[in-house]
Parts: C-alpha cells; sequence; structure tokens
C-alpha cells in the first residue's frame, strides 16, 4: 500500500501525460485538470501517510539499493510535492482558459497539458528519488519539458529565450553527470542514504560536489549563473513563466538542499557555506536592483525571481555551521525552516504575480509598466492578486514571506553571522521598491479612456488564489512545521514554536 | 603516488570537459555551441567508462555502462530538441548566433 502512495505522484502524471497526447486538443484541458486534480489527491494521502508513519522508502520493482532504485519521502519532500501541486492546480486552470482565448490559441498550445504534465512528473521525480543517476535523468526531463514549454507561443524571442535555457540547462546536467561520475568511481554506490555513511573530505569528493553544485545552480540560476534566467521567463505564455519561476528553479534548489544535508555534510566547510551565502547575497540585491530598472512587466517579474532565489541561498552558510562542531545551536531550526519557508512563500508569490501580470499584457496588448494606470478601479480582482503577492515578496506580515524572512533574520542573529541580515533588509526595501512602483501606477488615474479587452473571470480567480495562498501560508505556519520537522535533520534540536515565530 | 591508466582517463576527460565549456560560451554559432554540449556529454561518458575497470584483474562493473547508454539515449534526444530549435529560430529570423538586445 505504501509503495502505491509513494509511486502514484510519479506514475499518475506521466501516464497522464502519455494519454494526453493521443486526445484530441479540445478533450486535453479537461483530461489535463482531471489529470492535475488526481495527482494532487495522490500527494495529500502520501503527505497524510507521512505525517502518520513518518518516512516511506519503496524499491522499485522489488529491487533494493544498491542495484535497485529506491523512492523515499520525508517531511521536506513533501512540503515540495505539495508545493507544485498547490501551485500547479490553480496555474492549470489558467492555462486552460488562457490557451482556449481566440487571441492566444494559435503557435503549438494544444501541446501545454502533455509538456507540462511530464514536467510535473519529473519534479516530483526529483522529490521522490534517492539515486545520483536517477536524479540525473530526471534533471533532463525537466530541463527538456521547460524549455519545450517556454517556446510553446513560437515567437522569436521566446525560441531565442528558450535555447539559451536549453544550452545552459545542458552544461548544468552535465557538470552534475562529471560529478556522478567521480563519486561512482570513487565509492561504487549512487545511492543518497549509502554515499552519506561514506563521503569523505577527500579531493575526488571535493571535487565531485563541486561539479555537482555548479551544474544545479546553473540551473537554479543563483547570481552569476542566473543570465539565461530572465530571457526565457519573460518571453514564455504566463501560465508557463508562473511554472518555471515558482516551480521549476525550487526542483533544482531542493536536490542541492538535499544532498547539502544527506550526503555531503562532512566534505562541507565553513568557507563553502560562506560563499554560498555570499552569492546569495549579492543576488538577493542584484536581482531585486535590476528588477526595479525594467520598463517591462514581464521582465520585472523574471528578475525579481532571481532576486529571491538569492534568499533560498542564505540557508546554507546558516545551517553549516553544524558540521564546525556547533551541532546543538537552536538557530539550525529558524535557518532550516526559514528558508523551506522562503521556497514556499516564492513559489505561491511568484506564480500569482507573473498571472497577474499576464492578465495586464492580455487587458492592455502591452507589456509597458506604464500602461497599467488605474488598474485597480478596471481590474481590481487581478491588481489585489499583484498586490497580496507583493506584499508577501517583500516580506511584510502576515505573509508567508514574512516568516521566512523573519526566521533567517532571526537565525543570522543567533549564530553571530549577522552580516546577512542587512543583506536580507536591503533586498526587503529594493522589492519593496518596484512592488509600489507598479501600484503607484496601478492606482493612478485614468488620463484617456483607453478600453481594455475582456479578461474571462477565471484568470483573476486563478492569480487572486495563488495570492492568497502566499499570504495564507503564514498562518498555517503550524501544520507546515510539523511537516517539514519528519524526518529533518535539525528536527530534536528544539521546537521551534518556542523560538515565538508565530505571527 | 604513480600514475595510473585511470588517471590519464580521468585528466584527458577533464580536458575534454574543459573544451567542451569553452565551446559553449566562447563559440557564437548555435550548432557549435549544440556540439559542444555534446563534448561535455563525451567527457562524462568516458570518465563512467573508465571507472568501470578501475582494476584489471576484476570483471568490468556494468553498472556504468547502463549509464552510458541510458545517458547516450538522453544526450541525443537533447542535441535533436536544439538542433531543431536552432533551425527553427534560423527559419524565423534568418539568426545564427545570439545577438546584443536578443532578451525581449
Amino acid at each position: 500500500m505504501s509503495g502505491l502512495l509513494v509511486t502514484l505522484p510519479l506514475i499518475l502524471p506521466i501516464v497522464g501525460a502519455l494519454v494526453c497526447l493521443f486526445l484530441p486538443a479540445r478533450a486535453r484541458p479537461w483530461f489535463g485538470l482531471a489529470a492535475s486534480l488526481a495527482i494532487t489527491l495522490a500527494v495529500l494521502a502520501l503527505a497524510r501517510a507521512t505525517v502518520l508513519s513518518g518516512e516511506l522508502t519503496h524499491s522499485l520493482g522489488g529491487w533494493a539499493p544498491p542495484l535497485g532504485i529506491a523512492l523515499r519521502v520525508d517531511g521536506l519532500a513533501c512540503v515540495f510535492l505539495l508545493l507544485t501541486a498547490f501551485v500547479g492546480l490553480p496555474v492549470g486552470v489558467y492555462a486552460a482558459k488562457y490557451f482556449a482565448l481566440p487571441a492566444e490559441a494559435k503557435g503549438e498550445a494544444f501541446l501545454f497539458w502533455p509538456l507540462w504534465l511530464f514536467l510535473w512528473a519529473a519534479m516530483n521525480g526529483i522529490y521522490l528519488s534517492v539515486d545520483l543517476f536517477n536524479l540525473y535523468v530526471v534533471i533532463e526531463v525537466l530541463g527538456i519539458s521547460a524549455v519545450a514549454l517556454a517556446i510553446l507561443s513560437g515567437r522569436p524571442a521566446a525560441l531565442l529565450g528558450g535555447l539559451r535555457y536549453l544550452l545552459a540547462a545542458l552544461v548544468g546536467s552535465m557538470a552534475y553527470l562529471l560529478g556522478v561520475a567521480l563519486i561512482y568511481g570513487s565509492f561504487g554506490t549512487l545511492d543518497l542514504t549509502l554515499l552519506g555513511a561514506l563521503a569523505d573530505t577527500g579531493f575526488t569528493t571535493r571535487l565531485a560536489l563541486s561539479l555537482i553544485l555548479t551544474g544545479l545552480l546553473v540551473k537554479t540560476a543563483l547570481f552569476p549563473l542566473h543570465f539565461w534566467l530572465p530571457s526565457a521567463h519573460a518571453s514564455a505564455d504566463p501560465p508557463v513563466s508562473a511554472i518555471l519561476s515558482s516551480l521549476v528553479v525550487k526542483a533544482s534548489f531542493y536536490l542541492i538542499l538535499r544532498l547539502w544535508v544527506d550526503v555531503f555534510d562532512a566534505t562541507l566547510t565553513y568557507a563553502i557555506g560562506q560563499a554560498m551565502g555570499a552569492l546569495g547575497a549579492v543576488a538577493v540585491v542584484w536581482g531585486s536592483y535590476q528588477a526595479l530598472r525594467q520598463k517591462s512587466l514581464k521582465l520585472m517579474v523574471a528578475h525579481s525571481t532571481v532576486g529571491q532565489v538569492g534568499y533560498l541561498f542564505l540557508l546554507f552558510p546558516l545551517i553549516t555551521v553544524a558540521y564546525e562542531g556547533l551541532g546543538d545551536s537552536p538557530w539550525l531550526v529558524h535557518a532550516w525552516t526559514g528558508g523551506i519557508y522562503q521556497a514556499l512563500a516564492h513559489g505561491f508569490a511568484k506564480a500569482a504575480m507573473f498571472l497577474a501580470v499576464g492578465i495586464f499584457v492580455l487587458a492592455t496588448g502591452t507589456d509597458d509598466r506604464e500602461s497599467i494606470v488605474n488598474m485597480v478601479g478596471r481590474l481590481p480582482m487581478t491588481t489585489f492578486a499583484f498586490a497580496l503577492a507583493g506584499v508577501s515578496l517583500i516580506g511584510l506580515p502576515p505573509s508567508g514571506g514574512f516568516v521566512a524572512k523573519w526566521m533567517l533574520l532571526k537565525a543570522a542573529f543567533s549564530s553571530g553571522q549577522w552580516w546577512w541580515a542587512p543583506m536580507v533588509l536591503w533586498g526587503s526595501f529594493l522589492t519593496a521598491g518596484y512592488v509600489f512602483m507598479i501600484l503607484r501606477v496601478a492606482f493612478a488615474p485614468s488620463r484617456g479612456s483607453d478600453r481594455l479587452r475582456p479578461v474571462p473571470r477565471v484568470l483573476e480567480a486563478a492569480a487572486l488564489a495563488l495570492g492568497i495562498g502566499a499570504i495564507l501560508i503564514g498562518f498555517r505556519a503550524e501544520e507546515i512545521l510539523t511537516l517539514i520537522d519528519i524526518e529533518s535533520p535539525f528536527a530534536d534540536l528544539v521546537d521551534p514554536n518556542e523560538g515565538g515565530i508565530s505571527p | 603516488m604513480s600514475v595510473e591508466t585511470h588517471d590519464i582517463y580521468m585528466v584527458a576527460a577533464g580536458l575534454v570537459f574543459a573544451v567542451g565549456l569553452g565551446g559553449v560560451f566562447l563559440c557564437r554559432h548555435f550548432f557549435r555551441k549544440i556540439i559542444a554540449t555534446k563534448m561535455l556529454g563525451a567527457a562524462a561518458f568516458l570518465l563512467l567508462v573508465s571507472v568501470s575497470r578501475r582494476d584489471a584483474l576484476d570483471a568490468p562493473d556494468p553498472v556504468p555502462h547502463a549509464m552510458v547508454i541510458t545517458g547516450i539515449v538522453v544526450a541525443v534526444s537533447a542535441s535533436a530538441f536544439a538542433l531543431a530549435l536552432a533551425r527553427r529560430i534560423r527559419a524565423e529570423t534568418g539568426q545564427s548566433t545570439f545577438e546584443e538586445g536578443d532578451a525581449p
């Protein structure tokens, strides 16, 4: 029974994608939405089972590692599976309506559903796999289906952005594969659990670690390896941009986190942690500053992703002190949950923001920042969704982004690494800058009587649902923290609720 | 430390990887960039094949061979996709290189 539960989040999207390929274009959205609902229910059932009985593992085909390939689900995997499902569902509803609009029906839009389900399968595969080579295969599936989605519109800008994305993704996965080859050469196994006990501080392990890390950093678009992200994310169709920015970069981040704490904890040093944090801090400031400078709405949101991804990496210097003999310090839990919360909050907020900007572009026909005058009067629901997402990105209470940044700040101060704190705050100021710049225009009174193209209500509702999600996860902190703690490397240190994080 | 056959393969893989990396970033033409990603793959496969038989007395380990075969299939599909995409860009815009200001 538990074997079926663990494999369903993988099997359902793959089967769904294959079936979808053979369906007529008109039936695909309905089938795709039904499949999305089924995957979401499967993930919920899996999360429930994990909460009740702790970590679940399953060996595919009954072959145990090191020969076979194992799947494993713990609290961290559950959190990311749930994030993917709960962002994927509203984005799917939006996509079903968006691609049915007469103006957008051209291009290869009928391929959206099979590709999105393949992409979903790849993401779930990353969250469930515990085998380095199996992970390589799903990373490639992830990269190829993500690029194919990004170029669906067929516009030249999207094609060029897509090729740049594909080349970056290939460089990243090849660096990863070279690292995997070194690991296999040294230790003779690919299973993450077995490797965790073997990894040492030798030269080969260090080299393998740096190749794997660099490969994954390219895919996560951490500064200065983010060069491909803005053009690819901004040129795609809005539902695709939302998926790429809020979910796909999280998949490779998850893998870095997983390898960092489960496999290479003996190989890491204080300096590597500080270097990751420094890149993250520069990304926060650089990405947010670039977002502030953009005239195009979609490019602004894409650059904002570069900045928000930076916050995720502030987690690494804070948890790496654990390996320097400070193993049971309470701030580790704050750093750990803060980093994961940032992934969740950004997931919801960025999807909401891309969908909202997509609606603005649809309604006005241009991507110019100054074209959205008086949106608060003309499209109040969408403007509200944008504002909610902005509140979470800035980190204002009581949003999910607030919980994330609060915990990161707390961990920075109590661990004595105070130098990360000004970076968090500086990033928030810059983010507030570009969010309020958009809202200023949206609240400005209309000069002429320029008419908007009609926007289906379903699109607005999907954006708003995600915006509300970005705020709501700030209120449901306790349930999410319970889930994160299952089999977490820092779970038994201290109860995070004692530290007074409740907003 | 004596130099063994395995070390030679490892250094060779490193060199091929470096050439590929240089190609991806320094060559301007799409086709050259795509070929350069193939060299990155070749480096990884070379290393994988060489680790399958580190000790001449042992039978070769089949697992890296299986990985290389899987890897080749994945790499072929990825390059086919990249080539199709490059051709489509050429057909639509006449471009074979990235140009400044391509970003939308």
